[in-house]
């Protein structure tokens, strides 16, 4: 099978491209020790032959200044790794820029071909290019494609077809001879292109924040000459009508960045998102809640009583539906996401919020990070890692988790539907509701807050600058944006929802297992109740009771009961609040199954009323009021409990030192907020 | 000399040559090279922020950064 990269800059259509060549034909990984996404899937060129096609992250350089870049020239420079053929794909506004990443590509000697994508808008924006002649003159094989109107495939097919069969490279830019004409001392160096990416380029994650001082003179040299080259070749094969093209972009640019309009236009389109994350999921989210529901119990009553039928009915399937019940809010979040991105739109949310993002110790680049990790911080921190300013995407990093995400819905939903009346004002504005909102808008002040705080807090010496490029604006192409969250959901059910699902089977076995005293428990009521008269239920409800308490979980939740009684809790609660240090959304469940297990009659009740039925052994009175309630409510605010989102960041930065950080202050505030709300209510 | 960030929106110039390397590789490489046709497209509230095109690439950059770049008419 033959090797195939994509390579090129940002935004050119390299992932339209692949998607194109390859369909649902995909899978996508990681590439050894970074978190970028690596996505691989198999092409038919012709009835003979396969391919297997990589699309890799955007680059403008092959001298990398982030790891996304550093991925791609280890992977074109790895022996191991090295692609048959490499696409370069460009896109004709920006082709200038565009071929001077050919250029580096092209003196690492590897075959080539140059893919001039959204031929489509050749017309549209006056760009006459002569193919022939650049052909000609880089000396490889030029096609032309559009991966809107779908054409140039099968040409492209065909050329790299040939190309697999003679191997040709194509002659070297003279950028590399006349800089060690200029830089003698460098002739070594400079003798092939590989080795002086190699000198230049130490892969160390450490040298990549600061660049290469050393040989930054060369590197800016070399770019001008290459760019000197590119102009020399494009005067001859390159016509521009520069009367068309950039009126649609300025008349755009012109309300969505206005001073005012633009910023309502933004916040406009958040709050629509927001909207249509939870009101549109509302109802597939109740369907999924249900039918889950419907199956445990078709399974319990269908199956034989056991082992078997126990761990399914009470551990896997409500495990899995606590987690497929996500799905219509990331699916509806990265709908909105994906448009914003294909459409070009992204990048002016980015630049009208730079400046005041600033003030609290980020950039305009963490806008993104923070609307995404309203459905799971998880991808929101992979996505801080386009931000090039090391301090500002630590700060992105350790806040995102105070934004809500949408695992803490379900449990603010449970708690606000047991202790907050349904009160309306107005007639219209309900105060659950009111509360919900609350919630949110405290999540976000939060992080906001803590922004301010560490960017007083942290140092750095690290100088970086901020470039990033406005694109045009597009139409978008809905197989992207398909593809986009057919991935993302992927990605959470397979990820998330491992350790959902087999902590949802480890709590099950602790609730149903607890060594000696467990398994005599009915003899031990047996002998309580020997002479007395008791109703067969009483005596069904003590054994269960007992078995709980006496069950590995119940010794847990006895053993941390001190801790927790200070904020209202009961060592219930207090199990719930364990196991959901794994992920929050496990807390209702554990809840369910504490409660389900707990008390013979309830099976089949649903979680509310088990919940509601909760009483407070000190009093007497039902367990969930109001000052409980709050006071777990602002626990969830600012808690840190969520084992993927720790281990991404322990990921992303490379030391344990920041997830610790997270999970200490943040748990520690969420404890004090939590005591203090216990007591005012 | 002038600098990029003390033209008006609207007004063209052309980038100097560099002089020292503090200068980002990345904005050279992104097209921003000596002799180029740079001009500011628009400036964000509080001027900061800049939007700008140089030879036909659509870039933002924020002030620190366009003060570091010289142009002439
Ligand atoms: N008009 C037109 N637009 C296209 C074409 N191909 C892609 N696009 C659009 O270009 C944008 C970028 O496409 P992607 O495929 O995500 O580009 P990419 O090269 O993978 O981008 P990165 O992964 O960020 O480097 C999207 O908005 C696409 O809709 C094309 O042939 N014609
Ligand atoms: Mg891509």
């Amino acid at each position: 099978m033959i090797n195939i990269a994509l390579v090129g800059n940002p935004n050119t259509g390299k992932t339209s491209i692949f998607n194109i060549l390859t369909g649902l034909n995909q899978k996508v990984g990681n590439y050894p020790g970074v978190t970028v996404n690596k996505k691989e899937g198999v092409c038919v060129l012709s009835n003979s032959i396969k391919a297997n096609i990589i699309d890799l992250p955007g680059t403008y350089s092959l001298l990398p200044k982030s790891k996304d870049e550093s991925v791609v020239i280890e992977y074109l420079t790895d022996d191991n790794s090295k692609p048959d053929i490499t696409l370069v794909v460009v896109e004709p506004v920006n082709i200038k820029r565009n071929l001077f990443l050919f250029s580096q590509i092209k003196d690492l000697k590897t075959p080539v071909v140059l893919v001039v994508n959204m031929s489509d808008r050749l017309l549209k924006e006056g760009i006459y290019i002569d193919k022939e002649t650049l052909s000609e003159q880089l000396d490889c094989s030029i096609v032309f494609t559009s991966s809107v109107k779908n054409t140039g495939f099968d040409d492209l097919k065909k050329t790299i077809i040939d190309l697999s069969e003679n191997k040709k490279t194509c002659i070297s830019t003279p950028v590399l001879s006349r800089l060690s004409e200029k830089y003698p001392e460098l002739k070594k160096e400079l003798s092939t292109y590989n080795n002086w990416i190699e000198k230049t380029n130490k892969f160390s994650p450490r040298n990549l924040e600061e660049e290469d001082e050393e040989h930054k003179g060369v590197q800016i040299k070399e770019t001008i000459y290459r760019y000197q080259h590119i102009s020399e070749l494009l005067k001859i094969s390159l016509k521009k009508d520069s009367s068309k093209g950039t009126g649609f972009r300025a008349r755009l640019d012109k309300i969505l960045l206005h001073n005012v309009f633009g910023y309502l236009v933004f916040f406009a389109i958040t709050a629509l998102m927001f909207q249509a994350v939870f009101s549109w999921s509302g109802y597939p989210m109740d369907l999924i809640d249900s039918g889950f529901a419907d199956l445990s119990s078709w399974v319990a009553s269908t199956l034989s009583q056991g082992i078997l039928n126990d761990l399914l009915s009470e551990g896997l399937i409500p495990g899995i539906g606590g987690v497929v019940i996500f799905l219509p809010q990331i699916i509806v979040l990265f709908l909105f996401i994906s448009i914003l991105e294909e459409t070009g739109y992204m990048s002016r949310v980015v630049f009208l919020m730079d400046k005041i993002m600033r003030k609290f110790g980020m950039s305009g680049k963490s806008v993104i990070p923070l609307i995404s990790g309203t459905a799971c911080a998880i991808p929101a921190i992979m996505a801080t890692r386009n931000i090039e300013n090391w301090k500002e995407r630590l700060i992105t990093i350790l806040i995102t988790p105070f934004t809500t995400c949408s695992a803490r819905l379900p449990v603010y939903a449970i708690l606000i539907s047991l202790v907050i009346p349904e009160k309306t004002f107005f007639g219209f504005i309900g105060l659950q509701g009111l509360v919900l909102t609350g919630l949110y808008l405290l999540g976000f002040l939060s992080a906001i807050f803590s922004g301010y705080i560490l960017n007083k807090i942290i140092k750095t010496k690290e100088k970086s600058y901020f470039v990033i490029e406005m694109p045009s604006y597009k139409m978008p192409i809905f197989k992207n944006v398909f593809i986009t969250i057919l991935e993302k959901s992927k990605a959470f059910v397979f990820g998330a929802g491992k350790i959902i699902v087999s902590l949802s089977i480890v709590l099950w076995f602790l609730a149903s297992h607890g060594g000696d005293d467990f398994d005599n428990v009915e003899t031990t009521v047996n002998k309580e109740i020997i002479g007395k008269s008791f109703s067969e239920e009483y005596i069904a409800n003590k054994v269960s009771e007992l078995k709980l308490k006496n069950s590995y979980i119940g010794k847990m939740g006895n053993f941390i009961e001190p801790a927790v009684r200070p904020l209202g809790y009961d060592w219930k609660i207090g199990i719930a609040l364990i196991t959901s240090f794994a992920a929050r959304e496990v807390f209702v469940g554990t809840l369910a199954t504490i409660y389900s297990v707990g008390d013979a009659d309830m099976e089949g009740d649903t979680i509310k009323n088990r919940m509601t039925k909760e009483i407070r052994v000190a009093t007497g009175k039902p367990l969930f009021d109001l000052p409980t309630g709050m006071s777990l409510l602002i626990f969830y605010v600012f808690a840190m409990q969520c084992i993927g989102t720790l281990a991404i960041v322990k990921k992303e930065t490379k030391s344990w030192k920041w997830p610790i950080l997270q999970l200490v202050s943040m748990t520690g505030i969420a404890y004090i907020s939590a005591y203090i709300t216990y007591i005012i209510f | 000399m002038r600098t990029l960030e003390t033209l008006n929106v609207g007004e063209k110039a052309v980038v100097e040559l560099y002089t020292d390397n503090s200068l980002p590789l990345k904005l050279i490489e992104m097209g921003c090279t000596p002799g180029s046709m740079i001009e500011i497209i628009k400036k964000a509230s509080f001027n900061d922020p800049l939007y700008i095109c140089v030879d036909n690439n659509y870039l933002a950059i924020r002030k620190d950064l366009a003060s570091k770049i010289s142009v002439s008419d």
